[in-house]
């Protein structure tokens, strides 16, 4: 069956729940993507979630590649359009009146407000991904050693996520 | 600066901004382009934020709109995008085929919880920095209880928890707003 035009549907809701950053998203993306349409498992979704935090540009490009398993070159295009379109847009949009908006009592109100609740979309973002992702004591202690390192030290981010890659080789690499 | 310009910059920014892409495009476009200074650029950051959307092509369609309107936007959120889509196009595919190698799995436990590590790190870095008062944290919780533990969708939770807080920060109380940044 032809999964593009479910892609693009899928994809171009998640893209609107983005507030605060991709994560945002997350477990809704599990449910679309996994429990409904199946495209891949949770571990794959995992995974590419978390290989896509080494690539650089936008933190969720790892969106590329469930469109390509699910509808190949064309999947993959589709994919981007719909999740990067609809906020494109819609952030084009507001630029151009946000000026005006700047005396509108409201603009400060929508700000604040928003700001604990797109933390708190990240932060159930993460304990969905936990759920998968942790489970033991040494993926725990990477999760924490990681989290521990980036508040004290300022390093890029991208370097710890190969450390772990490393402490996971030799963790659970049958001998 | 010409469209060719812009383009080759955001993609030059997509292709190295290694862990995350705000300092990146500071270091360009305040610092070695000056085509922004530093108050537009957290301007425009903290509108990318409000906004559905992530920063890097929020960022990415405000600076192109603002050099270079409509066509400075499409250029800058493609090139921004194109490395790393590429890249991750190409990972996915290796992934699928050799995702399974005893290797594989064993290093991707441990990407995965290093990813968990460093997005609690963000959930750290940004309530320090925006919120303000136990409130805040309050509605925070709502937000991560809504969806971990009552399983309300994303969308819902976002339109409910959000206007309660957003009315709770309405226009008049708003003594708070020297501290919120």
């Amino acid at each position: 069956m032809n999964q593009v035009p479910t892609l693009a549907r899928v994809f171009a809701y998640l893209s609107l729940l983005t507030v605060g950053g991709g994560m945002a998203a997350f477990p809704e993306m599990q449910i679309l993507t996994v429990d409904v349409h199946k495209w891949l498992t949770f571990p794959q979704l995992i995974h590419l979630y978390s290989v896509g935090q080494m690539a650089p540009g936008p933190n969720m490009m790892m969106i590329v590649s469930i469109g390509e398993w699910a509808g190949g070159v064309l999947g993959a295009l589709v994919t981007v359009a719909a999740f990067f379109g609809p906020t494109a847009l819609l952030t084009f949009v507001v630029a151009r009146f946000w000026k005006r908006l700047e005396r509108w009592p409201w603009r400060a109100s929508i700000q604040q407000g928003l700001a604990p609740v797109s933390i708190g979309l990240l932060l159930a973002g993460c304990f969905t991904m936990a759920k998968g992702a942790v489970f033991g004591v040494e993926t725990a202690a990477i999760a924490v050693g990681t989290l521990l390192v980036l508040l004290q030290y300022k390093i890029n981010p991208a370097l710890l996520v190969v450390a772990g890659a490393v402490l996971g080789v030799l963790s659970f690499m049958p001998n | 600066m010409s469209i060719g310009e812009i383009f080759l910059e955001f993609l030059l920014i997509g292709a190295t901004s290694f862990g995350g892409v705000v300092p990146y495009l500071r270091a360009a476009l305040v610092g070695k382009r000056q085509w922004l200074d530093d108050k537009k650029f957290v301007e425009m950051l903290s509108i990318s934020q409000s906004l559905p959307g992530l920063n890097a092509t929020n960022m990415a369609i405000l600076v192109g709109e603002k050099l270079h309107g409509i066509m400075g936007s499409v250029v800058a959120i493609l090139g921004i995008c194109l490395p790393g889509g590429a890249l991750m196009y190409v990972v996915g595919m290796v992934y699928h085929q050799h995702g399974d190698h005893a290797w594989a799995t064993a290093a991707l436990k441990g990407v995965a919880a290093a990813a968990v590590g460093l997005i609690l790190s963000t959930v750290v870095q940004l309530s320090k920095k925006s919120l303000a008062g136990k409130f805040d944290f309050v509605f925070l919780a709502l937000t991560v209880l809504a969806v971990n533990r009552f399983h309300q969708s994303v969308l819902r939770t976002l339109i409910v928890v959000g206007l309660l807080a957003i009315l709770f920060h309405r226009p008049g109380r708003a003594q708070k707003a020297s501290d919120a940044q």
